[in-house]
């Protein structure tokens, strides 16, 4: 398992150089720079400028400099954009709540769609199951483009019960429309999967042995069904991780709540290149890391699993 | 949203073996799926919503650009769907035909759906055989590589590429495409693998068939039922990924529009009293995904009974 | 030898104490002074010689101040500034500076704007405002962003503590103007240096305004206190100002309803519905900035816009008033000069765009297409470009179909900002959208831009409006030249004047103080105040 663990992290290293020369060259491709402007800068001043940023050297120094600086100092270089802040601090600003909408949303999600599922699936064909299969299905493909506005107009507008958005980490009012918003899809998208899957496994032989042995249903469902079901919920947590950062672009640009999702996109479009990096660097990484979680945590629940 | 691999790697493993029976599995998953009614309706609705995108256009009074002026300026009150001044589905804030926009949108979103579905299935199955089939080293290397480009988010680079080579369906296509291969090679590859041994293959291998024809001819034949489940289920995905891309607005140019262009537009205008901008694209989005989900989840149960 | 500079606004300078809004009689403040604004994006830097957005400029004016202020009307009024000479020769001003302290206690002296000006245009700081102090002919600002000459060179001098001296190149009438832009504000020397980039935290940013920073989260809100150090502190009301940032122009509309925010910009086409039913909020007044559709008629540029009739043609046949009408529905002004008609002592020529009615417009322009051998049967075929906003796509998409039937087939190019400016600044375009927004009130700002050497990104080029806006920066009267200037534009159609700009808001009853006079739309929240509602 642990030489497992090694080798995985170990491939994670060039799969970051990777990204980084990919996403830096591509980045360096495009037209316009981050001192294009309106106003066109006089030339001494745009040398300057670009001298600061060292976007004076030729390109594969420019690589070499970068991954040197985080390799060393673990300094993601200054913004481009935010002349006041380096990346560094943009980051410490932005990660962190991102996380936190991110992980309660996942929790919800996770806890909210096997709840629903292993419902849908021990009533199977009953009305609750047809409930369940309803609400998932129609939480799924209703984009959460349309789900913000909407919660904006209901709690905020109509009822008056939340902030219509902002961020405080004391504050947990301002959390609950980001946490429904991102979560609700992955919800219906886990109580699918559940359903799916608890009901193979209630239909299974060894299930129908443990009943026949007249053992209680509760326990047939929590000591014998549960534990496999879970399974294919668990691969499907990596994805999930991933589209929720993804996701919380969305989050940030109608909650204002100052993520690094809209961070990411801002600097894609301003041509920050040291934001972008920075941001596309830390998500490659963290989804490496929950990969390899999860892939640890499916092995732990299914013994037969070797590596 | 994604596609549960484990039962994809189930039915990928029936469909391998029934070829070796000797009975093909398509005669009896038929009568299963005939006999499925969610199946059925998703059936019905993707058919109805394909009969709206190729005919709509015959039955819009308007083209999809005109601006109607008498309507213009004053939609929250006289833009509302109406037969009588043709607007059967209203007018979006400019005075354009919604019912017009919302055929051609579907057009396009159903066409990204597709294309970047069938480039991700194509592109998939060839990488997973080819890797399964040629084996040894360059099967650890091409696997490896999948590996690697599996840690990368996505998103952020279909991001990346748009900003740079700028907004072009093409651009579509191809970035969202070349997502979700990945996935469709592994399941290839394992089951190629477990295919390769078997008589047929090497006795085809014996009369000197080359590799490339062994690949197309008898092992990609094999993997069909995966392939068709995996390619339904992967057009809602894309689908829902353009909406995303066109809710950043890095979508298709005007006047061409797409549901995630739509309906990121309606969303915006909900509080206006001009709900049918969001209404009638969000309905076709919502119906054609479900159909999608009903018809790709009924195909595979069908093609995969766990009750056998 | 100076004497007196004395147009009725300084002399209504000299003799008033400074100007600050104060509640009536029998208006009753409420008790929770503060003032919640609508930012669309992050404040991207709050260092005066950094900053180069509106909203930035909106915030710095509540920590900072200048030599100058404005009023509600926009006429300018002493800010750090008491008073003023100017020389005979108008090339030297000579301020005098009032008592006035630093938010940390220290007083604000004349080495300090020395420190500040001569900061903007040192390379090393690469500010990318430098060309701000060169619009303001200071002795010696281009040569030091050139680098061809040090800093100290700079055309500012601190005679003593209270008591600045500045010295321009040429005689600039609208020197005092530009007094009040953030560029121009003193930083802290001592803070800079000790803190370097971070000096604009919260915490580290010491400033002379009538409010201090005490929060600021990247692209979540910022938060402004009363500064009881301010020289005019007792005649602030208002104690907490915050600029809030929503992403989404129609989020933050319903989050104003919703009573978060105080002032928020009114969705295109939503003003006419929004002043029906909230007539006492909802409000459209001129704003300076001119949209328009850039031709290029650069050797890069397509042929058929080299020819005259065509681009009027272009012109004549956009029905300006259904743009800004039906379109916009804000109070907006359809227009047919680049200056902007609200801008002080402008005077629109007479042109045939002015007078002639759309109908006749159009059959013009078929006409001048014909003449000039186009038509549905030689169609032109011609791209667009506009960067990505709801609203100029919506203002595109109609002009495509207002020149298709000339027989003009417009392809819609929808591109991001960095995109679309260098694209226009390499000539790479055929029509590109644009607007210009004035840096102070006064016509030249927007007529500079399509001097040969202006940044004029069509290359339109014309030696008689080249002299022309050279002559205008000495001339007594300027009117009759400007006039002239914008009748080479309607002559020569270098671009499709579309619209002249309005600030359509919706601003919460109980807030006062907000000018709605000022076509540069500068506001103070020291001058702002809450009733009770």
């Amino acid at each position: 398992m642990f030489a497992y663990i090694m080798r995985r992290l170990a491939v994670a290293v060039p799969t970051l150089l990777l990204l980084i020369v990919f996403s830096f060259i591509l980045m360096h491709l495009a037209p316009g720079g981050p001192f294009t402007q309106e106003r066109e800068l006089p030339p001494q001043v745009l040398a300057n400028l670009n001298a600061k940023y060292g976007l004076d050297d030729p390109l594969w120094k420019q690589i070499i400099n970068y991954i040197w600086g985080i390799v060393a100092h673990f300094d993601f270089g200054p913004s481009f954009v935010y002349p006041d802040r380096s990346v560094n601090e943009l980051i410490a600003a932005g990660f962190p709540v991102t996380l936190t909408y991110g992980s309660l949303a996942f929790v919800a999600a996770v806890a909210m769609g096997v709840g629903l599922g292993v419902v849908a699936a021990i009533w199977h064909n009953s009305f609750l199951d047809y409930l369940a299969v309803g609400i998932s299905i129609g939480a799924q493909v209703l984009p959460n483009f349309v789900m913000a506005p909407i919660l904006v107009l209901i709690f905020t507008l109509w009822y008056g019960l939340l902030p219509g958005g902002g961020w405080s980490f004391n504050d947990p009012s301002f959390w609950i429309m980001p946490v429904i918003a991102l979560g609700t899809s992955y919800m219906a998208s886990i109580a699918r999967i559940t359903r799916s899957a608890m009901l193979e496994v209630l239909g299974s032989n060894h299930i129908r042995t443990a009943r026949a042995k007249g053992m209680p249903e509760h326990r047939v469902i929590l000591r014998h069904a549960l534990k496999p079901a879970m399974l294919p919920v668990i691969s499907y947590l990596g994805p999930v991780f991933v589209s929720m950062i993804t996701g919380s672009v969305v989050i940030d640009i109608y909650f204002s709540t100052g993520g690094i999702g809209k961070a990411f996109v801002d600097s894609a479009l301003n041509r920050d290149y040291a934001v972008m990096m920075g941001v596309t660097i830390l998500v490659g990484a963290l989804t490496i890391l929950f990969n390899l979680i999860v892939d640890v945590l499916y092995a732990w629940i299914d013994p037969k699993i070797r590596y | 949203m994604v596609i549960q691999q484990d039962k994809m790697q189930s039915l990928a493993a029936r469909m391998a073996q029934d070829e070796v029976k000797g009975r093909s599995p398509w005669a009896d998953a038929r009568k299963r799926f005939f006999r499925n009614k969610a199946a059925m309706t998703g059936l019905i609705i993707l058919i109805a919503v394909a009969l709206f995108a190729l005919l709509g256009g015959y039955f819009a009074q308007w083209s999809n650009e005109d601006l109607d002026f008498a309507v213009m300026g004053q939609v929250a009150t006289m833009g509302a769907p109406s037969l009588e001044n043709g607007h059967y589905f209203g007018t979006d804030d400019l005075g354009r035909d919604l019912f017009a926009r919302t055929v051609q949108g579907t057009q396009i979103s159903l066409m990204v759906g597709i294309v970047g579905a069938a480039i991700a299935v194509i592109v998939g199955t060839l990488y997973g055989a080819t890797a399964g089939y040629v084996g040894g080293r360059t099967d650890q290397i091409m696997m490896r590589a999948v590996d690697i480009l599996m840690s990368i988010p996505y998103m952020f680079v279909l991001i990346l590429l748009l900003v740079m080579f700028g907004r072009s369906i093409a651009m579509l296509f191809l970035g969202i495409g070349l997502i979700s291969w990945l996935d469709m090679s592994r399941i290839v590859r394992g089951q190629t693998l477990s295919l390769k041994n078997r008589e047929f293959i090497e006795a085809a291998r014996a009369t000197g068939v080359p590799s490339w024809k062994i690949i197309l001819r008898h092992i990609v034949p094999n993997l069909l039922g995966v392939v068709a489940v995996y390619a339904t289920l992967l057009v809602p995905l894309m689908i829902l990924t353009e909406s995303f891309i066109s809710f950043l607005g890095l979508g298709v140019q005007e006047p061409l529009t797409s549901w995630g262009a739509l309906i990121s537009e309606g969303a915006g205008t909900m509080n206006y009293g001009t709900l049918w901008q969001l209404a009638f694209p969000l309905f076709f989005f919502v119906i054609t995904l479900f159909g999608f989900f009903f018809v790709g989840d009924g195909l595979r149960d069908a093609l995969d009974p766990k009750d056998r | 030898m100076t004497k007196l500079f004395a147009t009725t606004a300084l002399l209504a300078a000299m003799t008033l104490p400074a100007y600050a809004v104060q509640p009536a009689e029998g208006e009753t403040l409420a008790e929770n002074q503060t003032y919640n604004f609508w930012l669309l994006d992050a404040i991207k830097s709050l260092d005066p010689a950094k900053n180069t957005d509106v909203e930035g400029s909106d915030v710095l004016r509540s920590l900072f101040e200048g030599l100058m202020n404005e009023d509600a009307a926009g006429a300018m009024i002493p800010g750090i500034a008491s008073s003023f000479e100017e020389s005979d020769d108008k090339l030297t001003y000579t301020f005098h500076l009032r008592d006035a302290k630093w938010s940390n206690g220290d007083p604000v002296t004349a080495a300090d704007f020395v420190y500040a000006w001569q900061r903007v245009v040192n390379p090393d700081t690469a500010s990318e405002y430098a060309w701000f102090i060169e619009l303001m002919n200071v002795v010696n600002a281009t040569e030091i962003v050139k680098g061809e000459a040090a800093p100290e060179d700079l055309g500012v001098k601190a005679i003593d503590d209270k008591t600045l001296e500045v010295t321009l190149t040429t005689p600039t009438p609208y020197f005092i103007k530009t007094l009040s832009h953030a560029t121009t504000y003193p930083v802290p020397q001592k803070v800079i240096e000790e803190h370097g980039d971070a000096w604009t935290q919260p915490g580290n940013l010491v400033g002379n305004g009538a409010f201090v920073l005490t929060g600021h989260n990247l692209g979540v809100d910022i938060t402004m206190e009363k500064n009881p150090q301010y020289w005019d502190a007792e005649n602030v009301v208002m104690q907490t100002v915050k600029g809030i940032t929503v992403n989404d122009n129609n989020v933050a509309l319903t989050r104003y309803q919703a009573g978060e925010l105080d002032r928020v910009d009114i969705p295109a086409g939503q003003y006419p519905r929004l002043s029906q039913e909230a007539p006492d909020e909802a409000i459209s007044i001129p704003y300076a900035c001119s949209y328009a559709y850039v031709y290029n008629v650069s050797d890069k540029g397509p042929e058929a816009l080299k020819d005259v009739r065509v681009r009027e043609a272009l012109s004549l046949a956009l029905n300006r008033e259904i743009l800004v009408n039906n379109v916009l529905q804000g109070g907006q002004r359809p227009s047919t000069t680049w200056t902007h008609w609200a801008i002080e002592g402008f005077e629109q020529p007479e042109t045939e765009l002015a007078t002639l009615s759309q109908e006749e417009k159009t059959t013009r322009a078929k006409e001048l297409l014909t003449e000039a051998g186009y038509g549905p049967d030689n169609p032109i075929s011609l791209t667009l470009q506009y960067n990505t906003d709801e609203n100029h796509k919506k203002l595109a998409i109609a002009a495509q179909q207002f020149w298709k039937p000339l027989g003009v087939n417009i392809t819609l190019n929808n591109v991001e900002w960095k995109v679309h400016t260098d694209r226009m600044q390499n000539q790479d375009f055929d029509i590109a959208r644009y607007a210009w927004c004035a840096d102070y009130n006064e016509a030249s700002t927007f007529l500079d831009w399509f001097r040969t050497d202006g940044y004029n990104s069509g290359k339109w080029s014309n030696a008689e409006y080249d002299q022309l806006m050279a002559d205008s920066k000495t001339a007594e009267d300027t009117g009759p030249l400007y006039k002239r200037a914008e009748e080479i534009l309607a002559e020569e159609v270098p671009a499709v004047f579309v619209y002249h700009y309005s600030t359509v808001d919706m601003i919460s009853p109980e807030i006062k103080g907000l000018p709605t006079e000022n076509v540069l739309n500068t506001w103070y929240a020291k001058d702002l105040y809450r009733l009770a509602d």
